[in-house]
């Protein structure tokens, strides 16, 4: 059973350092990352017009989220006036309850998935269980984490953090569990592993009348919805089950189908570096033929959860433009030694270091350590295709984990206090900016260090332990550069050394 | 031409050899180079570690320190990104117009070394001669927050007597991140081991770079793993000459390891 959620996590330092310890993890996390970005770099460097088509959609993204009130209206009509049905949902605990309560109401105890991020991250399946509803996940890396009762690590391959052995093992331990077995002899050659996960699967969609997916997109003017994929399963639950409930967040949404063709050229190329992904599937409201597919009855429920909150933020809000393609964890070369699990969401890499501490609030000692779990280096800005400048967003909620400030709680403005531990460091960082504001003391200190170079120990204590456990300090100079200048260059030495 | 160094806290208290060099090469090139005594750090530390409150009198002193010279430059690709990228977003939270006015006037004439060098004085060939075999190692912020592109690789391109080689996965974070490496230590050091072995397989005697602060950081790896790799920064290649080059190695005076 799938009952791991990632309720009581600890920081970040703490489970990175353990996923760097382990050697498997990091050579499966560093094939498949190295990979996916050199495909990434070239299906991008195909397009002339990239730099363009990443500022559309930076600019479409934020021009909705301006307006989200008014597109959000536009949708729930246009859904409704297809026959289908808009719940909104202010946080996880009320969507899941929308949920639950939904597939009571068809009588079913088993549902089909398609891949949701949204449903991950208010946990929707433990959720379902404890209602005594079984929900089946059938995109092929989810079914891989929910047989191996394990978490997904990563936004586009959940089970990236696997490599092909453990993926046989997971097959013959536990398909059984949740229906039709492995087959014999199951060896790890990947054809033989997808065919086992296409007999398992089938009988399910074959048996499943409610579905259960997110989006990737939803138009406002037709109140259609968009998923992408790659395997073919999302459009068997999309089609297959009488009734469909879609969780999607409310960022999800773009004005018309012009504003759509920006991002069907910029999700898969940047996500799977694949010019069009396999399967684009859109729904719009319920179909009432007989022979028809799709559902007779369709839910859509709109999921809030801290997003409104956000969006209230001016620097932050731009985390919400992110149209989940993972390419800036498949970049990050932290993401790529800590693994996806150390993020402690269902959001991991550089996107979860911004997108959780403003979902959830830097209240715990894991959400205020996200912020930290990067080196700033950028790669992440680089490659993502709706610009989102993930390190500037890192930098502004680090102080809002050391200095605290101003946040929106359920839409009320509130002051927060500092992250708790941050004491000792802002300490030493106002005894660091005083010397550096006073370059006499500066200048004294610089002295100090260099009359007493020769003592300089070789290891250092507290937290300069965590340099010296894997790297030789540099060695004090004679002569700091100031004193050099002041000594053989500035005329005016002699006079203020008295 | 006024042009101002701004030597950065950590080349004047760690590596004064580079302060030299890069004096000694801009005064080569026929530069009158001041050094604002009244200068300090940038505030990136703090910055960076989310204190912008403890940056913003270091944004005002730098601001005042370096008012009226027509260039500031600095051997420090993070620190002219810190200048240029966030001194103007902290003078706008600051709610203070004349600091606004007065970053405005520093933060866009802030040049790197290689910028200073290519763009401004329009030169490649800066006469040096280093006769080694060199890596070099993009530092991030200089390749994507300021953009440096191929400028310091021109110029290694044109020193006499130098062998420039390949590093694999050369744009990869080497890991330092100011203080990412003492927050996140375990992950600090895996990406700091990974970049020490691929500078090592290039066979160089040196790995150059423009920002000593990532130098420190990977010249202490190198040194642990009793490596002969020598970290050495672009200005101290650039500035070196027939007649000032130090036969013994490819290293400087004020670059020693523990």
């Amino acid at each position: 059973m799938s009952g791991r959620t990632h309720l009581g996590m600890p920081a970040f330092p703490e489970a990175a350092t353990s996923a760097t310890r382990d050697a498997r993890l990091r050579r499966n996390l560093r094939h498949a990352t190295g990979t996916i970005r050199a495909k990434r770099a070239e299906a991008v460097a195909e397009l002339p017009d990239w730099a363009e088509l990443r500022a559309a959609g930076a600019a479409i993204k934020d021009r909705t989220l301006r307006h989200l009130d008014h597109y959000l209206e536009q949708l729930e009509e246009a859904v409704t006036a297809a026959g289908g049905t808009v719940h909104w949902a202010a946080d996880a605990a009320e969507a899941n309850r929308i949920v639950t309560e939904l597939v009571r109401a068809t009588g079913e105890t088993e549902v089909v998935k398609v891949k949701s991020m949204a449903t991950q991250e208010i946990g929707l399946n433990a959720a379902l269980e404890k209602a005594g509803i079984r929900a089946y996940e059938t995109d092929l890396a989810e079914l891989i984490v929910q047989l191996g009762d394990d978490l997904p690590s990563h936004i586009l391959v959940p089970a990236i953090h696997r490599n092909r052995e453990e993926i046989r093992d997971v097959f013959r331990g536990r398909m059984s569990r949740w229906g039709r077995p492995a087959p014999e002899g199951l060896t790890d050659d990947p054809a033989e592993l997808a065919e086992a996960a296409r007999l398992h699967l089938r009988e399910k969609f074959l048996r499943a009348k409610v579905g259960v997916s997110g989006a990737n997109f939803m138009v406002a003017e037709t109140g259609t919805l968009v998923v992408v994929e790659s395997e073919g399963n999302g459009r068997m639950c999309l089609t297959l089950p009488e009734t469909l409930i879609s969780v999607v967040g409310i960022e999800k949404v773009v004005p018309t189908w012009r504003d759509l063709e920006v991002f069907l050229q910029l999700l898969p190329r940047s996500s799977t570096a694949e010019r069009m992904n396999p399967y684009t599937s859109m729904w719009t409201g319920t179909t009432d033929s007989e022979t028809a597919d799709g559902p007779r009855d369709f839910h859509l429920v709109l999921l809030d959860n801290g997003r409104t909150d956000a969006l209230a933020d001016t620097v932050g809000r731009q985390a919400l433009r992110c149209i989940r393609c993972s390419a800036c964890l498949n970049v990050c070369p932290v993401y790529e030694r800590a693994g996806g699990h150390a993020y402690g969401s269902a959001y991991p890499g550089p996107i979860g270091a911004i997108l959780t501490p403003q979902l959830r609030g830097t209240t715990t000692e894991l959400d205020a350590s996200l912020p930290y779990a990067s080196s700033l280096c950028g790669a992440c800005y680089e490659v993502c295709p709706v610009a989102i400048d993930i390190p500037q967003v890192l930098v502004y909620l680090r102080e809002r984990v050391a200095e605290g400030g101003e946040v929106t709680v359920r839409g009320q403005r509130t002051t927060i206090r500092p992250a708790r531990g941050h004491a000792a460091e802002r300490a030493a960082m106002r005894a660091a900016r005083w010397a550096l504001d006073h370059p006499g003391a500066l200048r004294a200190g610089q002295r100090l260090a260099a009359r007493t170079r020769r003592l300089h120990p070789r290891r250092l204590p507290g937290p300069g332990r965590a340099w010296t456990a894997s790297r030789d300090l540099p060695a004090v100079p004679a002569e700091s550069f100031r004193d050099w200048w002041r000594r053989t260059r500035d005329d005016r030495a002699e006079g203020d050394r008295r | 031409m006024r042009v101002a160094l701004f030597v950065t806290c950590v080349t004047d208290t760690l590596y004064p050899g580079t302060g030299r060099a890069t004096v000694a090469l801009l005064e080569r090139l026929g530069v009158e180079v001041d050094f604002p005594a009244e200068q300090s750090c940038c505030g990136q530390p703090q910055f960076n570690t989310g204190y912008r409150r403890e940056a913003e009198p270091l944004v005002r002193r730098h601001a005042e320190a370096f008012r009226g010279y027509d260039h500031v430059v600095t051997p420090s690709g993070s620190c002219a990104a810190m200048v240029r990228e966030n001194h103007p977003r902290i003078a706008a939270r600051s709610e203070d117009a004349a600091l606004e006015r007065a970053v405005a006037e520093v933060a866009p004439r802030t040049y790197e070394l290689s910028e200073f060098l290519v763009d401004v004085l329009g030169v490649t060939d800066v006469g040096a001669h280093y006769p080694h075999t060199v890596t070099y190692h993009p530092t991030c912020h200089g390749l994507r927050t300021l953009g440096l592109g191929d400028r310091p690789r021109r110029l290694l391109e044109r020193v006499r007597g130098l062998e420039l080689v390949e590093l694999p996965g050369a744009a990869e974070c080497c890991g330092f991140g100011g203080t990412f490496a003492v927050k996140n230590a375990a992950v600090s050091a895996a990406m700091g081991a990974d970049k020490a072995r691929d500078i090592e397989g290039t066979g160089a005697e040196a790995v150059c770079a423009v920002d000593n602060s990532c130098l420190m950081h990977i010249g202490g790896i190198l040194a642990r793993r009793g490596s002969t790799v020598r970290p050495v920064h672009l200005a101290e290649i650039l500035a070196a000459t027939d007649s000032t080059h130090n036969a013994d190695g490819p290293g400087h005076d004020g670059r020693r390891t523990r």
